[in-house]
């Protein structure tokens, strides 16, 4: 087999490596090949059929299938090259990369691979719920995926475990096609999805919302039949003696989302145990040279107008990596606040802006998010509240960087 | 009387406190931009929201195309809308923007296409 050398792989065809792609051709980068293992691109928005995409990049609120169209046109209008309905099977860290596709399998060298696969969702084994196992529960994706790809009404009476967006957008999809939605279950005392979400989907629907909640049996032998749910305490214990039967014929699970990462991980690239994707500098690079990463694989984004301008900072980095080999500034870490889920990069080598995007770990009110190098501030930001739903970005401007200096991201209550 | 809301128009969800009474708002607050005010003045007036849902195709490369509307429509008539959109089957090829509804139920938005769906 014969090994095919590019300037640039890009491992999936979605939002985040749709914009790496026409951003590196807009530097004039000609060499870029994007290798996507569906036969369409656009990633996961082709079934986010909702609008409210693009507001700040568009001025227009678009669904998901018409922003993804957006830069579906740009790569197409670009000339990039593009394979669909090829699957990356394998990634060194010499930037080999192996594909696999019906007519066969195909070996590249690049000398930068981005990955920008996108990410999978918590399951029930990840979550582990007693019960026998009828037909009838899905995930939130592969619920939306059903009904707005592959037009199959999944149920007609549903439960929702899980206030992740996606579940809500569900919860909301699913009452306007004429199915009854009983409730959306939360074990968390505060709602994991958008507040926007919450209105819009729940409260406009009088769906409701049980915080401190989760299902503890699932019953029916060939189809669901119904769901036991408790509530919980503090340390998400089912507390005895509140169980409650639900009947309902479909139990969908919004549980969480985690970065695709077998393919980072074949290739040696160092994992945050916190984000669960690569860590990386500011510049997007992972712990092996020349792997860049962006998007969900990075780690798990709400909002995809975020990832389009995550993956076009990595691609002005990458640019540059394919112009000259970085004299390299040492890279020093940046610390997270404890009340900080993680950040994104974790750090830093100052030799370009920076921007840190963060999660706080719990709701909290009136606090201010500064980013500091020795006893310098270099940004504040104020919240009225803050939540773990909402991902905060934080910009310093290259020129007010020290290298070779830690940052600390700290969050002060006012 | 006082009341929170949580603007929807865009993702930044900014929590607005409106203060009315009977029809007549007397102040908004928390909102990051103008629409913020709108949005909250239409909301205890007359609330309104855009929707989205799929139409069949026949002869097409998928058997649904994704749609929504031109722009938000009073929120109680939002089954109205749906029953009309469900009623709807449409011939491939389908464009981006194609209007396959106009006025929906006279309420003076364009029920459109958001994916392009090509002849089998
Ligand atoms: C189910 C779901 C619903 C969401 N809904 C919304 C929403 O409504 N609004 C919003 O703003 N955000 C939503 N998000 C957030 C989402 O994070 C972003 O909008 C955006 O789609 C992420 O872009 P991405 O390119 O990182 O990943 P993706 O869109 O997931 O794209 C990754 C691509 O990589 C391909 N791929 C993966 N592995 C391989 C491989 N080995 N070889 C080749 N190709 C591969 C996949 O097929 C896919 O096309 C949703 C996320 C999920 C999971
Ligand atoms: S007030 Fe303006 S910025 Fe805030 S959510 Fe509404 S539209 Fe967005």
């Amino acid at each position: 087999m014969t090994t095919q050398n590019r300037s640039v792989i890009i491992i999936g065809g979605g939002p985040a490596g749709l914009a790496a792609a026409a951003a590196l051709r807009q530097q004039g980068v000609e060499d870029i090949l994007i290798l996507e293992r569906e036969h369409d691109l656009g990633g996961i928005l082709r079934q986010c059929i909702h609008d409210g995409f693009g507001l700040t990049r568009f001025k227009e609120a678009l669904s998901g299938p018409e922003y993804a169209a957006r830069f579906v046109d740009t790569v197409q209008q670009a000339g990039i090259e593009v394979m669909t309905d090829i699957t990356v099977t394998e990634l060194h860290a010499d930037r080999t990369v192996v594909a696999t596709a019906r007519s066969g399998r195909y070996v590249f060298k690049a000398q930068a691979v981005i990955l920008a696969m996108g990410c999978r969702e918590r399951t029930r084994g990840a979550i582990q719920i007693p019960g026998s196992r009828p037909a009838g529960v899905y995930t939130a994706g592969i619920a939306q995926a059903y009904m707005n790809l592959k037009n199959i009404m999944i149920g007609r009476s549903a439960v929702i475990l899980g206030s992740g967006d996606i579940g809500l957008i569900m919860a909301r999809r699913l009452t306007l096609e004429g199915a009854s939605v009983k409730g959306v279950f939360e074990i968390q005392p505060y709602p994991s999805g958008l507040p926007r979400n919450i209105t819009q989907c729940l409260d406009d629907y009088d769906i409701p919302l049980f915080l401190s909640h989760t299902v503890t049996a699932i019953h029916g032998t060939k189809r669901l039949t119904g769901v036991t749910v408790s509530q919980v305490d503090s340390s998400f214990r089912p507390i005895p003696d509140t169980e409650k039967e639900w009947t309902c014929d479909t139990l969908i699970l919004s549980v969480g989302l985690i970065p695709e990462n077998e393919l980072s991980k074949m290739a040696g690239v160092l994992l945050d145990p916190r984000t669960k994707g690569p860590r990386v500098d500011e510049h997007y690079q992972t712990s092996v040279a020349g792997i860049f990463a962006a998007g969900n694989v990075l780690h798990v984004h709400d909002l995809v107008d975020f990832v389009s301008l995550e993956a076009e900072r990595l691609a002005e980095s990458v640019g540059d990596y394919l112009k000259q080999a970085p004299a390299d500034e040492e890279a020093v870490p940046v610390e997270a606040d404890p009340e900080l889920a993680y950040t994104v990069p974790q750090l830093v080598r100052a030799d370009r802006d920076l921007t840190v995007s963060c999660r706080v770990r719990r709701p909290l009110n009136r606090v201010r998010i500064s980013i500091w190098q020795n006893d310098q501030k270099h940004v504040t930001r104020r919240f009225r509240r803050a939540i773990p739903a909402e991902m905060i970005h934080l910009t310093v401007p290259k020129e007010k960087l020290v290298p070779g200096e830690p940052l600390k991201v700290v969050v002060e209550h006012e | 009387m006082n009341k929170t809301l949580t603007c929807v128009i865009c993702p930044n969800g900014c929590q607005l406190t409106v203060d009315y009474e009977g029809v007549t708002i007397q102040s908004v607050e928390g909102a990051l931009c103008s629409k913020g005010n709108q949005y909250a003045e239409q909301e205890i007036l007359d609330p309104k929201r855009n929707i989205a849902s799929s139409v069949r195709v026949t002869g097409g490369k998928a058997p649904l195309v994704s749609v929504r509307l031109t722009g938000p429509i009073p929120k109680k008539k939002i089954f109205d809308v749906m029953a009309e959109i469900r009623a709807l089957s449409v011939a491939a090829p389908v464009e981006i923007g194609q209007v396959l509804i106009a006025d929906v139920s006279g309420l003076g938005q364009d029920v459109i296409a958001t994916k392009r769906i090509d002849r089998i």
